[in-house]
C-alpha cells in the first residue's frame, strides 16, 4: 500500500480551518507516546503541559509575557514568508533590537524622564530593522541566499550581546556579574495590572501589530502585492511590482517587529541586558507563524499555544521532573505535524492498495 | 608548528566536509534539506550515547548514521510524499533535532566521552610536514576523503549519477523517461542524512569527545553554505571545507599568539566569513545560474 496525492480542484476551506487543530491533536498523541517512553504517565504530563499553567491568574500573566514576543515576531515573519522571503534570523534581530533599545538606560542612566521609554522602543524597532536590512540588501542586490545569511547573523548577534554585557556595558556596581545595570523606572515597560501579575504592555503591542498587519495583508493593495510576489514572482513582475523593494519591505517589517519584541522583553520581563535574553523566541516564532497559517489573527492564537508549551515545560519540570528540553522537542514535532496537515488543504490523500499488481496476476493466469 | 596547524585545520574541516558532501548529493537531486544542523546534532548525541554505553566508538558511529538517516526519512516523507514546503520542513527538522538532542543529551552532560583512536600509518606518518596531517588521523578523516572521491566519481562518471543529476535538473523530463523521481530523491535524502549523522558523530567522538548542548554550533548551516560556495561540485566542497576549517581554528591560534581581540569577535569569524563568501559567490550570477540544480527546492507531483 502506498500514498497517492490527488490535487483538489480548489483548496479545501474545511481543512484550512481545521488542519492546525488536527496538527495539535497529533502532537499531543505523539507527545503522550514520548512521555510514556520517558517513563512518565502521559496524561499527567499533558495535564501539566496544557492545563496546569491556565489555572491561576499570575500564570495567565506569565503566558501573556511569553506570548507577546512570539506573536510580535511571528506576524512579521508572516509578511516575509507570504512574500517568499525566508527570514530565519529573527532571533538575531530580536537581540539587535534589545541592544539598540538599551542604549539610553545603560549608557545615559541619568537621562530620566517620560521620553525615555518611547525613544527606547523606537530605537529597538530601528535596531531590529537595520539588522534585518543586511540579509535583505544582500538578497536584493547580489541575490545572496537570505536563509543562510540571516541565520549566520543570529550567531553574530548572540556573540555581540555576550561581548557587550561582559565588556563595555557591564554594571560597574554589579559584583562582576555579566549583566548591565538595572533599567531605571522610566525605562521599564509598565505592567498592565500590577496587583494581579507581571504581564506588561508587550502583549498589547503584539495584538495591535497583529491587527495592523491583518488589515494590511487583507484589505490593502500592498497586502495583495505581498501575496502575488510570494506565489508567483513572474506574475508580480508583469503587474509592475518590484521584487527587490518587496524583499526590503518584508525584512524591514519583520526585523522591526522582532526588534520591538526584543526591547519589550528586556524593558519588561527582564529589566536589564544579560548574556542570554531569549529562550529561542526567534525560532519558535517560525512555528507560531506556520501554526497560525501565516494569518496574523491565527498567529495570535498560535502564539498563546506555543507560549503555553514554554510554561508547560517549566510546570512539568517542577512537578514531574521532566526535562524542560522536552518543550523544544514538542515544539519541533508540532511544526512537522502542521506542515504535514497543510497538505490536506491542497491535496486529497488516497491509499493505493495492491490493485495494479492484482490485475497483473490475472493477466498472467 | 605548521604540522600541528594542518592537523587542527583537518579536525575542524572534516565534519563540515562530511555533512556538506551529503547535502551536495541531496541538492543535486533537486531537494533542499535545511535540516542538516538537526540531523548532525542528533548524530552527535546518538554517537556519544551509544559509544559511552557500549564502550565502542564504532557502534556509536553506526548508530549516528542510522539516526541521521531516520531523521532524513522523516524529512523525505513530508517533502517527497506529502509535498510540503522544503524550506519550512527543513527548519522543522533542525528545530526538532535540537530539541530532541537536548532532551536525550541531558543525561550525558559532563560525562567523559570515548575518543576514537587515530589510525597511524607506519612510515608515511613520519613524513615531514604532511605526515601527521595525512596519515595519522581519526578513521573518519579517511572516510571523508573517500566520500569526496566516491561522490565525485558517482555523480560524473556513472549512469546512476547521471540519473540523479537529471532528476535534479528537470524532474518532468526524468519522469517522462521512466525514472522514478521520488525514489531517486528518497535515496539521495537518506544518503544526506547518513552523512550528517556521521558528521555529528565526528564532533562528539573525535573533535571534542563529550556532549555539549547544541554542540554543532551552526556547523550544519555552514555545510549548507559550503555547497553553494562549491557551486555543487564535490572537489570544491573539499577546498571550501578546509578554507572554513582554517578560519574557524584561526581563533585558537590567535589566542595562543596573544592577539588582544575580544574572543567573541574571533568566534564570530566563521559566521562572518560564511556571509562574505556567499556574497562573493552569488555576485557572479552566471556561475550560480549554470551550476544550481534547476529543480532545487521545487516539489514534484507526478501527473497521472
Amino acid at each position: 500500500m502506498r500514498l497517492e496525492l490527488v490535487k483538489r480542484p480548489q483548496h479545501s476551506v474545511l481543512f484550512s480551518a481545521v488542519s492546525p487543530l488536527i496538527a495539535l491533536l497529533l502532537t499531543m498523541i505523539a507527545g503522550a507516546i514520548m512521555f510514556s517512553v520517558l517513563g512518565k504517565n502521559p496524561l499527567d504530563a499533558l495535564y501539566y503541559y496544557f492545563i496546569d499553567p491556565l489555572r491561576e491568574t499570575w500564570s495567565l500573566h506569565e503566558l501573556a509575557i511569553k506570548a507577546a514576543p512570539l506573536i510580535l515576531i511571528a506576524v512579521g515573519l508572516s509578511v516575509c514568508f507570504l512574500s517568499n522571503n525566508w527570514n530565519i534570523g529573527a532571533e538575531g534581530q530580536f537581540i539587535a533590537g534589545a541592544v539598540a533599545g538599551s542604549i539610553l538606560p545603560v549608557v545615559l542612566p541619568d537621562f530620566q524622564n517620560w521620553l525615555v521609554l518611547p525613544l527606547m522602543l523606537v530605537m529597538g524597532i530601528a535596531g531590529g530593522a537595520t539588522y534585518a536590512a543586511v540579509p535583505a540588501f544582500l538578497k536584493a542586490r547580489f541575490n545572496t541566499n537570505e536563509i543562510l545569511t540571516s541565520l549566520m547573523l543570529v550567531y553574530v548577534a548572540q556573540l555581540f550581546l555576550d561581548w557587550i554585557v561582559r565588556g563595555p556595558w557591564r554594571d560597574p556596581g554589579g559584583m562582576n556579574f555579566p549583566e548591565t545595570r538595572d533599567f531605571h523606572t522610566f525605562a521599564v515597560l509598565p505592567e498592565l495590572m500590577p496587583s494581579a501579575g507581571r504581564a506588561n504592555w508587550g502583549i498589547i503591542f503584539a495584538i495591535l501589530a497583529a491587527l495592523c498587519l491583518w488589515f494590511i495583508l487583507r484589505r490593502t493593495r500592498k497586502g495583495f502585492e505581498i501575496r502575488v510576489l510570494g506565489q508567483s514572482p513572474r506574475a508580480g513582475r508583469f503587474a509592475g511590482f518590484s521584487s527587490p523593494r518587496m524583499i526590503m519591505l518584508a525584512f524591514l517589517i519583520s526585523g522591526g517587529l522582532a526588534g520591538l519584541a526584543g526591547i519589550s522583553e528586556v524593558a519588561g520581563a527582564i529589566g536589564q541586558l544579560q548574556p542570554s535574553i531569549s529562550p529561542g523566541y526567534g525560532f519558535t516564532a517560525i512555528i507560531v507563524a506556520f501554526l497560525g497559517r501565516l494569518n496574523p489573527l491565527g498567529i495570535v492564537a498560535a502564539g498563546f499555544v506555543l507560549a503555553l508549551s514554554y510554561l508547560g515545560g517549566e510546570a512539568a519540570q517542577i512537578s514531574l521532573g521532566l526535562s524542560d528540553k522536552a518543550a523544544r522537542a514538542f515544539q519541533g514535532m508540532l511544526l512537522f505535524f502542521v506542515l504535514g496537515c497543510d497538505t490536506l488543504i491542497h491535496y486529497r490523500i488516497r491509499f493505493v492498495g495492491r490493485a495494479p499488481r492484482a490485475r497483473e496476476a490475472i493477466d498472467h493466469a | 608548528m605548521l604540522e600541528s596547524v594542518l592537523v587542527t585545520i583537518a579536525t575542524a574541516a572534516t565534519p563540515l566536509l562530511i555533512a556538506a558532501i551529503g547535502e551536495l548529493v541531496v541538492e543535486r537531486s533537486g531537494v533542499l534539506n535545511l535540516g542538516v544542523e538537526g540531523m548532525m546534532v542528533m548524530g552527535a548525541v546518538t554517537g556519544f550515547g551509544i559509544a559511552i554505553t557500549t564502550g565502542s566508538p564504532w557502534l556509536g558511529v553506526f548508530a549516528a548514521i542510522l539516526v541521521g538517516a531516520a531523521f532524513a526519512l522523516l524529512f523525505g516523507f513530508l517533502t517527497l510524499t506529502l509535498v510540503t514546503n522544503q524550506v519550512a520542513t527543513g527548519l522543522a527538522l533542525t528545530l526538532l533535532g535540537l530539541g530532541v538532542s537536548g532532551m536525550i543529551g541531558e543525561a550525558f552532560i559532563g560525562l567523559p566521552g570515548v575518543k576514537m583512536a587515530p589510525w597511524v600509518i607506519p612510515g608515511l606518518s613520519d613524513l615531514p610536514v604532511v605526515g601527521r596531517f595525512l596519515f595519522a588521523q581519526a578513521p573518519l578523516f579517511y572516510v571523508s576523503i573517500l566520500l569526496v572521491i566516491g561522490v565525485g566519481y558517482f555523480l560524473f562518471r556513472t549512469r546512476a549519477g547521471l540519473t540523479l543529476r537529471s532528476v535534479g535538473d528537470n524532474h518532468d523530463s526524468a519522469h517522462a523517461l521512466g525514472i522514478r523521481v521520488i525514489g531517486v530523491r528518497y535515496a539521495a535524502v537518506l544518503f544526506g542524512g547518513a552523512c550528517a549523522g556521521l558528521a555529528g558523530a565526528y564532533l562528539s567522538l573525535v573533535y571534542t569527545p563529550q556532549w555539549i548542548e547544541n554542540m554543532t554550533a551552526g556547523r550544519g548551516w555552514i555545510a549548507l553554505a559550503l555547497v553553494v560556495f562549491a557551486s555543487w561540485r564535490p572537489w570544491r566542497v573539499l577546498a571550501g571545507a578546509y578554507l572554513f576549517g582554517a578560519v574557524s581554528i584561526g581563533q585558537l591560534h590567535a589566542q595562543v599568539i596573544g592577539v588582544s581581540v575580544p574572543s567573541q569577535l574571533l568566534s564570530a569569524l566563521p559566521y562572518l566569513a560564511t556571509i562574505a563568501v556567499l556574497v562573493l559567490i552569488s555576485r557572479n550570477r552566471r556561475l550560480t545560474m549554470v551550476n544550481t540544480p534547476a529543480c532545487l527546492g521545487r516539489p514534484f507531483v507526478p501527473a497521472r
